[in-house]
């Protein structure tokens, strides 16, 4: 088996025993990111130096008899939304093209602590506001099952990585279900914590009050090994918990017994592919013969749940970005054009008579802003920026921004009054499979409604896992949902993974090259 | 609900954006698609309901009062797009 098809636990397993260094199995990642990714284009940007360079660092500390930390030596993929240090974190947007960051993300601290070595950064949707990675203004990343397909988003390039061999662990953000949709996309594991598990310190903020960053691997250990590295309570971000952190990686072997699964009745209604509905059963089949009883639930207020969301989202979002003005980081118009423009346009108001126009235009600071922004941002962006601001503008804050806060509670309260009487919930992760390239270009609202069996974990900040669990006729990956309640990980992880253990859908991988 | 193109060029300068004029004829179409979707959110009945702001319910997170390493000056300024030896520089605010 060659070193790319090893598991991260097993390559962490062989550095750690000498069978292998973390500059031989580095390298081999970095031959075939060079072999496949310009096909793929996963990584917008890869270091191969800097990542030789931290791998013999891994491997000199395990010479020397220190302990190396849970990833020991293991390469993994960063999504270039999480701040890397003088390294370029683009956020896929023009507005960053040149930024390097002054710090890193508390998340790529615990890497490093851990032993992991950073490969590089991965592509997605500009933002991460996106289900396809097609509004990344770098670069397009194709689906590794079928190279015509979206790999999905926002984390496109961080499924595709995975998916590719490119990288045996990768780490995504999920809003509304950009770690799980791109995973189920890609036939890979995505899990988004329960929101505040893992610290968003060094995140590029989306949506602050839904932003999670967690794990794609192929298999629910490797996952959970890598949320033990990433997980914990982080004085630099109030909103993480002060909560212990269990061993997931120790436990995630032991099946659960006697688990109660509910199934949402609103989740297998119109609009779902039937392949997919028929791969998902059979899951459910699964885990029926393991013992788990299984039940039709409803959550009812989960039509609402895309509604809700694209009120929130963007409110938060148009508040975030507003940081883009040109003057403190980030890309700036030109400056003279700009002036000379102004003076044009104040000139023909003049001449036409227009005197209150004049009044009227623009100060050469807000034009600035306004051109830096117009430049520099991708129409997605500017589109969820201007929904956000719509919803938060005076007289509409009520209808719609309040309105959205107070179907969010119900949706949690859907949530919570479902698992008093089932452990977890389970359904699909997305209505159909990854979708041709250019499908929903000009259709903003039907791709956000892919997010539709997603997005309420968001709302509600529990946590929930991606697992492929099928393939339709045409050989795309189908991905099955499972959802826990907030900080029930352990459990989730070991549910899956008992689909797993019963199954071999982790284990093919599509062929490239 | 619809939306005029007057409103969206208002909500253009509020959010700081330059739009072109086929851009603000797209984007009043599809923003009145998307409010439109939204308004579903007005069928249901949420009297009395408590808004949910957050995931998880905190407040008041407190850290000591300490004095503590912070961002260095010449880090801040490394990526701005103009500045000078102390200073972000930006266009005139006053005057022309």
């Amino acid at each position: 088996m060659s070193i790319t098809q090893l598991s991260a636990l097993e390559l962490r397993d062989h550095i750690a025993d000498g069978k292998l260094t973390s500059e031989a199995a580095t390298q081999a990642y970095l031959d075939r990111i060079e072999a496949c990714d310009r096909e793929i284009k996963s990584y917008i940007e890869v270091d191969a130096d800097d990542a030789l360079q931290q791998a013999r660092e891994v491997d000199q500390r395990l010479a020397a008899g220190d302990s190396v930390g849970c990833l020991g030596g293991v390469p993994i993929a960063i999504k270039d939304l999480l701040c890397t240090r003088g390294q370029v974190t683009t956020c896929a947007s023009r507005m960053l093209q040149e930024y390097r960051p002054p710090y890193n993300a508390t998340v790529v601290e615990k890497v490093k602590a851990a032993g992991g070595v950073l490969l590089g950064k991965t592509n997605m949707d500009e933002f991460a506001m996106g289900g396809s990675t097609e509004n990344s203004s770098i670069q397009l990343t194709r689906n590794p099952w079928d190279l015509s397909r979206v790999p999905g988003g926002s984390s496109g390039g961080a499924a595709a990585c995975v998916a590719g061999g490119m990288a045996p662990l990768s780490i995504g953000t999920d809003t509304g279900g950009s770690i799980r949709q791109p995973a189920a996309f890609c036939g890979v594991v995505g899990l988004k914590p329960t929101y505040g598990r893992v610290s968003r310190y060094g995140l590029v903020a989306f949506a602050s009050s839904l932003d999670q960053i967690g794990p794609l691997a192929w298999s629910v250990p490797d996952a959970a090994l890598l949320l033990e590295a990433i997980a914990g309570h982080d004085p630099q971000d109030s909103t993480s918990a002060p909560k212990p952190v269990p061993q997931y990686s120790e436990t995630v072997d032991q099946p659960l017994k006697g688990i109660r699964l509910g199934y949402p009745r609103e989740h297998f209604e119109a609009g779902l592919n039937p392949e997919v509905a028929e791969k998902v059963q059979a899951a459910m089949d699964v885990y029926r013969s393991l013992g788990a009883s299984i039940t039709e639930i409803s959550l009812p207020h989960s039509k609402y749940a895309i509604a809700a969301y694209y009120i929130i989202a963007p409110s938060e979002a148009s508040s975030n970005l507003a940081r883009y003005d040109g003057a403190h980081y980030g890309y700036r118009t030109d400056e003279q054009q700009l002036l000379r423009e102004l003076k044009e346009e104040r000139k023909t108001l003049e001449a036409a008579g227009k005197y209150d126009a004049v009044d009227d235009l623009d100060s050469p600071l807000i034009r600035m802003y306004r051109k830096s922004r117009a430049e520099g941002f991708g129409s997605e962006v500017k589109r969820r920026i201007m929904i956000g601001t719509y919803a938060l503008s005076s007289g509409y804050y009520d209808a719609y921004y309040l309105k959205a806060l107070k179907v969010r509670r119900l949706i949690r309260s859907d949530f919570d009054r479902v698992f008093e009487n089932v452990d977890f919930v389970i359904g699909p992760v997305t209505p159909d499979v990854a979708f041709p390239i250019g499908a929903m270009t000009d259709d903003p609202l039907s791709l956000y409604l892919q997010d539709l069996y997603t997005a309420g974990a968001n709302l509600a900040g529990i946590t929930s896992i991606s697992v492929p669990c099928g393939a339709t006729a045409s050989g795309l990956p189908v991905g099955l949902q499972l959802q826990a309640p907030a900080f029930e990980e352990e459990r989730l992880l070991r549910a899956a993974n008992m689909f797993q253990a019963e199954t071999d859908w982790h284990t093919r991988r599509p062929t490239l090259g | 609900m619809s939306l005029s193109r007057q409103e969206v060029e208002k909500v253009a300068l509020l959010a700081r954006l330059q739009l072109s004029e086929e851009e603000l004829t797209t984007m009043t179409t599809q923003l009145g698609q998307i409010l439109e979707y939204v308004d579903q959110l007005s069928e249901l009945d949420t009297e009395g309901v408590e808004p949910m702001a957050h995931a998880i319910d905190m407040s008041n997170v407190f850290a000591e009062d300490e004095v503590k390493p912070s961002l260095d000056r010449e880090d801040a300024l490394a990526n701005a797009p103009k500045r000078d030896d102390e200073c972000y520089r930006v266009p005139a605010v006053l005057g022309d």
